[in-house]
């Protein structure tokens, strides 16, 4: 497939039009039924979360937050391969892969709430949490990859970044890190278009984003990330090259961020509405629907129950991180060190005398 | 016990830790192979192998990073950066994610690491060689940042940043990295990170340095001496945390202090120590505390630098001030 698809080609990798019907037989993924129907479902999920979380935000009930609505097949896709003990390594717009790995949407929640609380994951394995200076995650998936490789592990790491990222020194230096030391790393580009504002024309003058890991000496493809099948079989060649091969691949998923950069942006001050409706049609969502439809597997009624329902289990999480309560002073200082040092006890302390004096006032 | 320079302290210490934990490992620029441009590696590779032991690519970030997330993983990365005037590069991963990640993941993961990294002037060195930016570290929360000045604390402190759970960037005067011998244990011994040393007992005015600017600084204590200056001196031996118990207690006895550092003025480690004298000793203070240092300026190219670094007779000429104010 790597051949087939080389970066140098630029010839887009895709299984599934527009309208749902399969177009390229040859590269359906090895998955069933059942397995697609409940991507789809966690794909409905990951998106009611998502706009709900939006809206939230609207309310003023939780701060910044960058959404994830158009984007949902590259982290189904991912989310096919993911096993317990592979690594998860992501940027800020990974919604699927967090719960796929086993984040609570609660924690997201709490996260974007601002209780670091929120990162600590309690039921997910080696998840690491929202990395916000951009492209920095990269190098610490290659450094994970050599720990796998060092130990012998059976063990993927999965790592995120976006279009405007691979400007970034450090996505380059993983890509040579993760090259050079041969490791079991799959490094993701979400290719929605836009870094903020600026679009991805003007990022590079290379021809597509997959075509840089020619340079590194690994494979690249680059995918309809708004197709599950293309993304979850990209993701199947991927995991079998880092797990039986142990090598890097570089997976750009071609998407597009159908809502703001985060909920301060304006995405209409920098991008048109005939853009916004060629991509509506790609939606990841409505392709699958059409799939599953055509295959009756799946109609609106169902869509509806699975709407209502997903909607109650996002109100309860949220509301469950509304009530999560007050931040303690103390953990302000705590997580520091291992052993808090004097002087952070020293501040500490003064604070709390300072806080007594303010109460008795 | 054996004759060491502060080269071979950290090599035996690097030695001893490599054979004691497997995942254990040393890596950057030329450290593999060549054992660094300055020999602190030397024959390491050879011992250890080149898993363990090893050259990576030329990127101050990518090494710093792939740290990150070696450590993330349950390793204990000792890394080099060849010069600490280098580090920039990897300075994002250090403030953004290295002193970060245990507070982030509230405990879940640490990047429990080593950065080690010659810093230091006075070697008549090309540009980029000879600064002394210790404070830009001291200031980041969630770092540990020691200095030794001595074969022996080079040593203990080494071993001691192996084994913390935190991350230490861990600064090498390179200027008295050969200059300086000392009898070395060849056992495996610790020197306290948070603990300073009293090097010297006095009662007159006590005198606060680390790294390189020790020696020169202790010349100097020779002339105080000859002039019957009773001097009480303090290796810090760790920039933070600051050990203020030693610091403060010595300060309140003998009314007076003075620090000695190779680095600019304005916000270093002198500025931090006097601050701490004023907010702990105010009542005991004789006189204005004082800072000996370089300039804020550019370290100047090897025909300026005797310019820049304080020297034995500058020292001496501050603390007679001091004293006599």
């Amino acid at each position: 497939m790597f051949k087939e698809y080389d970066p140098l080609k630029d010839k887009l990798f895709s299984v599934m039009d527009k309208d749902g019907t399969i177009v390229n037989e040859k590269w359906m993924p090895d998955i069933d039924d059942n397995q697609t129907l409940q991507a789809y479902k966690d794909m409905l999920f990951a998106r009611k979360a998502d706009l709900m979380t939006v809206s939230f935000q609207r309310q003023g009930r939780i701060y910044t937050y960058p959404p994830n609505n158009g984007q949902e097949a590259v982290a189904s896709g991912i989310a096919q391969v993911l096993r317990e003990d592979d690594w998860v390594v992501p940027a800020y717009r990974e919604m699927g892969v967090w719960l796929a790995k086993g984040a609570m949407l609660k924690e997201i929640f709490l996260y974007f709430m601002g209780y670091e609380d929120g990162s600590r994951f309690e039921n997910a394995r080696h998840l690491l949490p929202v990395s916000v200076p951009i492209a920095s995650q990269l190098l610490h998936a290659a450094g994970i990859g050599y720990e796998i490789k060092y130990h012998q592990k059976d063990e993927v790491v999965y790592t995120f970044v976006g279009d405007g990222g691979t400007s970034e020194g450090d996505f380059h230096e993983a890509l040579n890190f993760a090259s050079v030391w041969k490791v079991p790393a799959v490094f993701v580009i979400q290719n929605n278009q836009y870094a903020i504002s600026f679009n991805v024309q003007n990022q590079t003058s290379s021809k597509n984003l997959a075509v840089k890991s020619v340079a590194y000496g690994m494979k690249g493809i680059q995918v309809d990330g708004n197709d599950f099948f293309a993304m979850t079989r990209a993701a199947q060649e991927a995991a079998r090259v880092a797990r039986e091969d142990q090598e890097p691949v570089l997976i750009e998923a071609l998407t597009y961020r159908k809502g703001a950069h985060t909920t301060s942006d304006d995405p209409s001050k920098y991008r048109t509405k005939e853009e916004e409706q060629e991509w509506e049609e790609k939606d990841p969502l409505k392709r699958l629907k059409l799939y599953l439809t055509n295959k009756e597997m799946w109609d609106d009624q169902q869509e509806e129950e699975h709407d209502q329902q997903y909607k109650k289990e996002v109100e309860r999480q949220f509301e469950e991180a509304e009530n999560y309560g007050e931040y303690p002073l103390e953990d302000v200082f705590k997580f520091h060190y291992s052993e808090m040092p004097d002087v952070l006890k020293k501040q500490m302390y003064a604070h709390e005398k300072y806080l007594k004096w303010k109460e008795g006032k | 016990m054996s004759v060491m320079t502060l080269v071979k302290a950290i090599n035996n210490a690097l030695d001893i830790k490599l054979n004691e934990n497997q995942d254990v490992v040393v890596y950057g620029e030329d450290v593999g192979y060549e054992g660094g441009v300055f020999r602190v590696t030397q024959g390491l590779q050879q011992k250890y192998g080149a898993q363990r032991v090893f050259d990576s690519p030329l990127a101050e970030s990518g090494i710093v990073g792939t740290a990150v997330g070696m450590a993330v993983a349950g390793m204990k990365p000792v890394i080099e950066m060849q010069f600490s005037g280098f580090a920039y590069p990897g300075f994002n991963q250090i403030i953004s994610h290295v002193s970060r990640m245990r507070n982030r993941t509230r405990g879940r993961y640490t990047s429990s690491l080593v950065i080690r990294m010659p810093y230091g002037g006075g070697i008549k060195a090309l540009e980029h060689h000879s600064e002394s930016m210790e404070a830009l570290y001291g200031h980041i929360p969630g770092l540990k940042v020691v200095i030794p000045s001595t074969p022996h604390d080079a040593k203990g402190l080494l071993i001691s940043a192996i084994e913390s759970q935190d991350p230490v960037i861990y600064m090498e005067p390179k200027r008295i990295y050969r200059a300086v011998k000392q009898e070395v244990s060849d056992d495996k011994f610790n020197v306290e990170i948070g603990k300073a040393n009293v090097v010297q007992q006095g009662k007159d005015i006590t005198v606060v340095s680390y790294g390189a600017m020790m020696r020169d600084t202790q010349k100097a204590l020779a002339m105080a001496k000859k002039a019957g200056f009773s001097v009480e001196l303090i290796d810090l031996r760790t920039i933070y945390p600051l050990d203020v118990e030693t610091i403060a207690g010595s300060i309140k006895k003998t009314g007076r202090v003075l620090t000695v550092a190779e680095a600019p003025t304005s916000f270093g480690i002198g500025s931090e120590i006097i601050a701490l004298a004023n907010e702990e000793a105010f009542l005991h203070l004789e006189a204005p505390p004082k800072r000996v240092t370089g300039f804020d300026t550019i370290f100047p190219l090897p025909q300026g630098e005797h310019h820049y670094l304080p020297t034995p007779e500058k020292i001496y000429y501050e603390i007679e001030r001091t004293v006599k104010f």
